[in-house]
């Protein structure tokens, strides 16, 4: 960068000058550095590929960069070669030369690197033409796919903060918080209260200083589509919360980020360096009258931090306990002064809603539910990764046509939404759209954007047992229902899932459950018994199986399943005997097998490695489970 | 509550802290300006520096910060990450978030502990392992996921353990006992 931009023109002559240099006739190269990719070698891939540009020679004609998660990460690590629009999944060190050699020289497609439509057998040549991406809208995620996130040069070239020059330029307070509540937008951080109205709410304080926040603690484990955004595109939070800070009249902001994502944190502190440096944080942003600084902060590990009282309290260095509300933050909140807090996608939604206008944004969604929504879509289905869809959206939508369905020839059994304290709903239900009413009224919740897809070898007690046990953890112990409840209901469900439960305990998990979402202060206790309530409301019949019958139909309760090996399909071939961890498998080679039960630690090796599938679960009196 | 490893354990010999890791200390605190509310980062800080967060060395933060030692103690066992004994050699995390819960994290988890000897939040008695848990680490999309000296693996069974571990297992002469 060079030095400060000071003024809205210069900001656009800026970016007019960096299109024009990342345009031309060059190719691009783009790896996906994500957490998937990341997971599954891209950096060496990287590595690879800087080292063989150079030494071809093809430094001039090739652009290479590494960004955040395009959002298929199924199929990780993958890369995209543009302008053409290819995409190559699964790319190893070894093919980075046969890339150079011959598609960026040769012009040649290499069919073994591209994703065969299972539908149709057929590699597919575009990016765009996958089935994950063609059934998505994506309008937050798109630009993940364009930057370098380690480049505010990048960011500005695709017209990055634009919508905060709009502000400085030519809008009120008044103005943007109009925009954003005749958008629609509604928070995505769980509760989808309006972001639009919680601002005017700030911004109608008297109290000084204000504050806002950006909650990056993503505590839902099995979501990480802040994460993506974050380590993705940490310039349109950033913008989005200027323009926050404008509309409220705050001078001081934070970003709180879990410190379990160090990516996400070493990212948005460079973001926020880089933005200070270039006059679009600090003193006086882009030559005008306006004034605003980002601190980033990390989290140390408390799923309720991400509750905004709790939140606050961390900010402050204290132990992240909530306090009873109201006073709501926007009225007193860090430092006992007006505190605007709005989720990482919340936030990168305003910079779009200002910059395409209220209407736009209004005009995509469902009627109570604007706009679009990032979900994680993730556990038993094939197209696992970042997708995002306008609110409304089916289920089926999700999860067949965009994430392919259940793999290995498996069943759908439920999806769940909103995380630890949301639920599962059943495959009935497939046709629901998903937007913050239609959840709500199946008696789950929206959430983040958590997507679990589970299938008939999940088992709903167990699902329902880890969720509790995982809120029990979680608790901060101040209220007695939260604190003692998870911990009965999580001991209710233990004796069911070990088989010594009876169907009394169905009827007091029910109304401890009730009890436990009426008496707790905070979200996290007043959601505490929905995994228990929305399963027992949808899936009784597995929970009655495992109490009257012993019978675990998902093959997942240790204590109430048995590994088995089918005599007339055992070849005798030693695979299951050679891995099993604990020597249960006897049997002369060529000769039928047998695991001793009493010895089987139901470890699950065997049935991965049996060539003839010879191996099965039972469970209850002896079934298939 | 939530708390992972953060019980000392009983059986340790007394910890023993150097002039150095006390400067280190109060270098960290020096950086935050020893404001009380930057105390999260400044234990973070200090972790990082010194791998745990010995008794002594918190007992020299409440006295420079003037706090009590009980509500640092609170503090310290209130969240997940804080850590009150000397880290193994090699860290292998098993992720336990729902994603990779619902694909078999439970059996992984299971057998890292049956394998090591020991539970999950705590440490051979070489210190040559460490055995974590975390909820997700935003990987989910290739669970289960485990994390091994800072290095991600998807798609983890029980069956890849044996070679993960053995890995590990050759520089366990050099270990300092
Ligand atoms: C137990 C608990 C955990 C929460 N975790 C998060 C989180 O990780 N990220 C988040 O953005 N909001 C989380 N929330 C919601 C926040 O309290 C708050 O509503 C939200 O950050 C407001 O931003 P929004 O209006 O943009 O959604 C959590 C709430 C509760 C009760
Ligand atoms: S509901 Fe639970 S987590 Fe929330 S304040 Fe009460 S005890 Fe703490
Ligand atoms: S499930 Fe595991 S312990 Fe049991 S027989 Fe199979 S390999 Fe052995
Ligand atoms: S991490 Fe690469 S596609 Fe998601
Ligand atoms: S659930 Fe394991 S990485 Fe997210």
């Amino acid at each position: 960068m060079t030095g400060k931009i000071r003024s809205v023109s210069e900001l656009h002559e800026f970016q007019a000058s960096l299109k024009e240099e990342l345009q031309g006739d060059r190719t691009v190269i783009t790896l996906c550095a994500g957490p998937g990719c990341a997971a599954s070698g891209a950096d060496n891939v990287a590595k690879a590929f800087r080292k063989h540009i150079e030494e071809m020679g093809l430094t001039d004609q090739v652009t290479f960069k590494c960004t955040g998660c395009h959002g298929f990460c199924a199929l990780a690590p993958v890369v995209a070669i543009d302008p053409a629009g290819y995409c190559y999944e699964g790319v190893k060190q070894a093919d980075v030369k046969d890339i150079l050699e011959r598609t960026i020289i040769g012009g040649e497609v290499i069919e073994k690197l591209l994703y065969v439509d299972p539908e149709t057998g057929e590699p597919v040549l575009y990016e765009k033409d996958i089935p994950f991406y063609k059934h998505q809208d994506r309008i937050l995620l798109a630009e993940n796919r364009q930057i370098d996130p380690d480049r505010l040069e990048d960011f500005l070239a695709i017209d990055g903060y634009s919508a905060l020059a709009k502000v400085l330029d030519e809008m009120s307070s008044e103005d943007v918080i109009q925009a954003i509540l005749d958008s629609g937008l509604r928070g995505r951080g769980g509760a989808g209260f309006p972001t639009g109205l919680k601002w005017q709410i700030a911004h109608q304080q008297t109290a000084e200083p204000k504050y806002i926040v950006c909650n990056a603690d993503e505590g839902d484990p099995g979501a990480f589509m802040d994460r993506g955004i974050i380590e993705g595109n940490p310039h349109r939070v950033i913008e989005g919360m200027c323009i926050g800070a404008r509309a409220i009249g705050a001078n001081q902001g934070f970003v709180y980020v879990r410190y379990e994502y160090p990516i996400a944190v070493q990212r948005i502190n460079q973001a926020v360096d880089q933005a200070r440096e270039a006059g679009l944080l600090g003193e006086n942003i882009l030559g005008s009258d306006f004034s605003f600084d980002l601190k980033v902060v990390m989290g140390a590990g408390a799923f309720v931090c991400g509750e905004e009282t709790a939140l606050i309290a961390s900010l402050e260095g204290k132990k992240g306990e909530p306090v009873q509300r109201p006073p709501f933050p926007v009225e007193s909140g860090y430092r006992g002064k007006p505190t605007v807090i709005n989720n990482v996608e919340s936030w990168t939604c305003v910079p779009h809603v200002i910059g395409k206008g209220a209407e736009w944004f209004s005009s995509i969604g469902s009627e109570g539910s604007k706009g679009t929504k990032i979900f994680s879509l993730v556990g038993k289905v094939k197209n696992t990764g970042l997708v995002e869809v306008p609110m409304g959206t089916t289920i089926r939508k999700i999860v067949y046509d965009i994430g392919g369905g259940v793999p290995n020839g498996k069943s759908f059994k439920a999806i769940q939404t909103g995380g630890p304290a949301g639920g599962c709903l059943p495959e009935d239900l497939i046709d629901l759209p998903i937007d913050f009413e239609a959840l709500t009224k199946a008696g789950t919740i929206m959430g983040s954007g958590g997507l679990i897809v589970m299938d008939e070898s999940t088992c709903m007690v167990d699902v329902a047992r880890y969720f509790t046990r995982f809120l029990e953890e979680e608790s901060c112990g101040k209220c007695y229902s939260c604190r003692k409840g998870t911990q009965r209901m999580r001991e209710l469900l233990d004796d069911i899932c070990e088989g010594k439960g009876t169907l009394d305990h169905l009827d007091l998990l029910e109304e401890l459950g009730e009890t436990v979402n009426n008496a707790s202060m905070c979200g996290l206790g007043q959601n505490a018994a929905n995994p228990v309530l929305s399963t027992l409301r949808y899936f009784r019949h597995e929970y009655e199986a495992h109490i009257t019958e012993h019978r675990c139909s998902a093959g997942v309760c240790a204590a109430l399943i048995r590994y088995f090996i089918q005599e007339e399909l055992c070849d005798g071939c030693h695979a299951c005997s050679k891995v099993c961890p604990v020597e249960a498998i006897s049997g002369e080679k060529d000769l039928e097998h047998e695991i001793d039960p009493d010895v089987c630690i139901t470890c699950g090796s065997c049935i991965e490695v049996c060539p003839t599938d010879a191996i099965i679960i039972v469970s209850g009196s002896g079934e298939e489970a | 509550m939530p708390s992972s490893s953060t019980a000392p354990d009983s059986m340790e010999p007394e910890v023993v802290v150097t002039e150095e890791d006390l400067a280190t200390t109060d270098e960290i605190l020096k950086q935050h300006q020893y404001d009380r509310s930057e105390m999260i980062a400044i234990l973070l800080g200090v972790q990082d520096a010194l791998g745990y967060l010995p008794v002594p060395v918190l007992k020299h933060l409440a006295e420079r910060l003037e706090v009590s030692p009980i509500s640092l103690f609170g503090i310290v066992t209130f969240y997940t990450s804080f850590r009150l004994n000397p880290p193994g050699r090699h860290k292998c995390t098993v992720c336990m978030g729902t994603a990779c819960h619902v694909r078999g994290a439970v059996n992984v988890l299971k057998e890292f502990e049956r394998r090591l000897d020991i539970s999950a939040g705590s440490t051979t008695p070489d210190r040559h392992f460490q055995l974590e848990t975390v909820n997700c680490v935003g990987a989910c999309a290739i669970g289960p996921l485990v994390i091994v000296d800072d290095e991600y693996h998807g798609n983890i069974t029980p069956i890849k353990i044996p070679r993960l571990l053995r890995r590990l297992e050759r520089d366990k002469a050099e270990d300092v006992t």
